[in-house]
């Protein structure tokens, strides 16, 4: 705030609609360079409709965009950026490019706009830049790795070392920590905390509120594209926040049943996939949540999709009722009653290009047929409209395109799918990744009713929170192996963190 | 990710989304009004049954292309398995004296051997389609030269032996390739896919597996099984193409199924945007070969020469592609 550059963005009287809907309705928004300023928002409130309009994504907006009290002129993306806006968006992949070496990709703007008629590309000095940004940002990665060959996480970086090696007033973080692990959150919050001293304004948008009192100064929060209040977070507390961005008090995320869990019913003895999965038992009973906590890159995803026969290089035993299953296949896993909800929903869980009711027949078309192969729409029809409805899933009917609902909405479609299935185990990999606090809520009763109907269920997340108000018994993940077995109701957040980075171990 | 991104229906008119859906069909209405108009025998019956007669080959071959894209496939290798089939099937009359059925059948049995081997690389060696079936394309062209020598096979041809042959190409055989049976043919192939492919829930899982493998795959979807399929039944129809070629000629010259590839693509990739559908499809396909077929045809009546036929199909093509391609990028 004493910087010399201490600068302020104002965002005044923004209005925005797209055809048939308001999406931003006289928002105020201002933030202050040195800070970093939380927006938060249930999915569709506006947030990221805002900041693109901060971007210069929109270009028919009204009201006015002012730096230090200047209006200044932002209806395309470069007037964003010469106005040291940058922004790095959540799906990394869109921004990046794949066969391009990570100093291509960071210097990727100056390649573009700086080169001054010059037509040659200078490598090494490129490299160098390139090097002196992630030296900065104390990230790790070689400059001349391609891109395709990084993490999730790495490719933030990337991202994020593009935006800071240009002019940055202003940096827009949209749900930066969602694919990261402990250690490269922190990692990132201490690259902001270093922004932030330097001068720049962060705008950081994220569904996580608890790392959110770790890193931000400000909150704003919006609802149904109005802005409804902004204030210092520090005098605000996430149950506050919680009611702000609902509009409505909530009682208890998580829901309060009582289940009777019955015998071992699902089991799995010796799972391993090289260099993913050493050797995992576990099991699940009858009417049980079963957790598996763990980081991100713990190998929980790879577990799961072991278990579901969707590597083709696991091996391992697995019982189901004491029967011993064959399975090698995604097509096998289903017909032995299990299902799985992967954690790249739309990569892996809907058929963005197809209807919802195609997506959600889609796992059992064959209940759907008559006089053999033949399929009947009215069936389709009527099953489809009853999951829509149970699950709360807001399209206006079965058969619009998937890809045109909300992140939440999608997430519905690809659990929906399975509730047809009726399947015996089902195993969710990271299922409210995303997605908003009021689907939240739909997600985790609908896998506490399931776990009620009898279902074994495995519960993989990395968020302890979760994990500790769903499950009943949880499976701690490090490295490939489980490593701790707990009770929930014997246990907390900080334990099976604790477990999940390696402490304790013996 | 968590955009405002509202669910509606744009009840507005887009001249573009109209092209997109009817721009095919209505480019066939155009062309038939305006080549009925300035011929005179265009819209003759018999005309039109010429036009469909000699679009069913291609047809029929495209149709198969069609169930392979659709399951995100690229069957290039269909124009030398007709050549294949063409030369099998008049070769099993002619050299080895087979009757009607036999011949057919052993032909049909050899060319999804060839899809079998189709499926099996690209399947299992996780080999982009296009590149594999291009592979595959060059191989089977070549089986089938090598079988028949390099040479045409016909009746009552010279052998190496320096006698004739002695085998006779069944009448009833010859009457495939004509008119009635050609065209039913073509039409019940169309029908049959076209209902396989919409009403079927293998069609279904097909398109799916198409749109987007990996979920198609965690759906429990038996992904391998279906791409094989799709290769059998693209091999199939590549083979009645090439037995229908047979018996339109009546012999088996060098390599006769290749020139058909091009048109078959040209054909389904007009297909994608009949009537919005967006993907491959069979009616669609057969619209596109209607549509190749009538201008052919009509530019054949207005006397326009051979030699600039390709410049005028190849301008409809890019055209077609650029009206399905503006679609979907904005």
């Amino acid at each position: 705030m004493t910087d010399s550059k201490a600068s302020r963005l104002d965002m005044k009287r923004i209005s925005i609609a797209f055809p048939g809907v308001k999406a931003l309705t006289e928002v105020d928004f201002y933030t202050v360079a040195g800070r970093a300023h939380a927006l938060i928002g249930a999915n569709g409130a506006g947030k990221s409709t805002l900041m693109k309009v901060l971007a210069g994504v929109y270009d028919h907006y009204t009201g006015e965009i002012c730096i230090d009290g200047k209006e200044v002129h932002i209806r395309n993306p470069k007037e964003a950026k010469d106005n040291g806006i940058q922004v790095v968006y959540q799906e990394v992949d869109t921004a990046l490019i794949p066969n391009l070496s990570v100093g291509e990709n960071i210097m990727l703007d100056q390649t573009v706009h700086d080169m001054n008629g010059r037509h040659l590309i200078h490598w090494k000095q490129l490299h160098q830049s390139a090097q002196a940004v992630l030296d900065k940002m104390n990230v790790k990665v070689s400059t001349r790795k391609l891109v395709q060959d990084l993490t999730l996480a790495e490719k933030q970086m990337v991202l994020i070392a593009r935006a800071v090696s240009k002019q940055c007033r202003f940096l827009v973080l949209d749900e930066p920590t969602a694919p990261l692990s402990h250690s490269e959150t922190e990692q990132l919050f201490r690259l902001i905390r270093k922004l932030k001293t330097d001068g720049v304004g962060i705008i950081f948008i994220s569904h996580r509120l608890p790392e959110l009192y770790k890193i931000c100064d400000d909150i704003t929060i919006m609802r149904d594209g109005q802005l409804v209040v902004r204030e210092e977070l520090a005098k605000i507390d996430q149950h506050k926040v919680v009611e702000y961005m609902l509009g409505a008090k909530m009682d208890g995320q998580f829901p309060q049943t009582e289940t009777t869990i019955g015998g071992k019913c699902f089991e799995a003895k010796g799972i391993r996939d090289k260099g993913k999965v050493n050797n995992v038992d576990l099991y699940i009973r009858k009417g049980e949540i079963v957790g598996l906590a763990g980081l991100v890159g713990a190998g929980k995803t790879e577990l799961c999709r072991a278990l579901f026969g969707a590597s083709e290089t696991s091996s391992g035993d697995i019982y189901l009722e004491g029967r011993k299953l064959r399975i090698n296949t995604p097509y096998e896993a289903v017909q032995n009653g299990l299902a799985l909800v992967p954690e790249e929903r739309r990569r892996e869980g809907v058929f963005v290009e197809e209807s919802v009711s195609v997506n959600l027949t889609a796992a059992i078309l064959s209940r759907f047929t008559r006089l053999g192969p033949w399929l009947s729409t009215a069936k389709e029809k009527n099953a489809s409209a009853e999951i829509i409805r149970n699950l709360g899933i807001k399209t206006p009917n079965g058969q619009a395109i998937v890809k045109n609902l909300s992140g939440g909405n999608q997430q519905k479609v690809a659990i929906g799918k399975w509730l047809l299935v009726d399947a015996d185990v089902y195993i969710f990999d990271e299922p409210t990744k995303g997605v908003d606090v009021g689907a939240k809520r739909d997600i985790y009763d609908l896998v506490a009713e399931l776990a009620g109907r009898g279902k074994c269920i495995l519960y993989a997340s990395s968020e302890m929170s979760e994990i500790i108000g769903i499950t009943d018994r949880i499976y701690v993940m490090y490295d490939g192996s489980i490593i701790k077995e707990l009770e929930t109701r014997n246990t907390d957040e900080e334990e099976i963190l604790l477990y999940s980075t390696g402490g304790l171990l013996t | 990710m968590n955009a405002a991104e509202p669910v509606r229906e744009k009840k507005t008119f887009h001249l573009f989304d109209f092209l997109y859906k009817y721009g095919t069909l209505i480019t066939i209405l155009l062309l038939i009004a305006v080549f009925g108009t300035v011929t005179e025998n265009f819209l003759n019956a018999a005309n039109i049954i010429n036009i469909l007669r000699s679009i069913s080959i291609v047809t029929i071959i495209a149709i198969g292309l069609t169930v392979s894209l659709a399951v995100g496939g690229f069957d290039l290798s269909v124009g030398s398995v007709a050549s294949l089939a063409n030369a099998l099937v008049i070769s099993m009359y002619v050299w080895h004296g087979h009757n009607f059925g036999l011949g057919i059948a052993v032909t049909i049995l050899f060319c999804l051997v060839v899809g079998l081997i189709n499926a099996f690389l690209v399947i299992n060696f996780k080999i982009q389609d296009m590149l594999m079936t291009l592979a595959t394309m060059f191989v089977f062209q070549g089986v089938a030269l090598t079988y028949t020598r390099g040479a045409t096979i016909s009746q009552n041809m010279i052998m190496p032996n320096g006698d004739f042959a002695a085998g006779q190409i069944p009448k009833v055989f010859g009457k495939l390739g004509q008119v009635p049976w050609i065209i039913i043919i073509m039409l019940l192939i169309v029908v049959s896919v076209h209902l396989f492919l919409t009403y079927t829930k293998h069609g279904r899982y097909m398109y799916m597996i198409g749109g987007n493998p990996e979920a198609a795959k965690l759906s429990g979807i038996a992904v391998s099984r279906y791409r094989l399929t799709a290769y059998l039944i693209s091999a199939l129809f590549a083979a009645v193409g090439g037995i229908v070629l047979g018996a339109r000629v009546m012999n088996a010259e060098v390599n006769a199924g290749g020139p058909y590839l091009m048109d078959a693509v040209a054909a389904a990739f007009i297909g994608y945007s009949v009537l919005g559908a967006g993907k491959p499809n069979a009616f669609g396909t057969f619209a596109g070969a209607v549509l190749i077929g009538i201008l052919s045809n009509g530019l054949i009546m207005l006397s326009v020469p051979y030699y600039a036929m390709d410049i005028v199909k190849g301008s409809v093509l890019a055209l077609a592609l650029a009206i399905t391609y503006y679609r979907r990028n904005h």
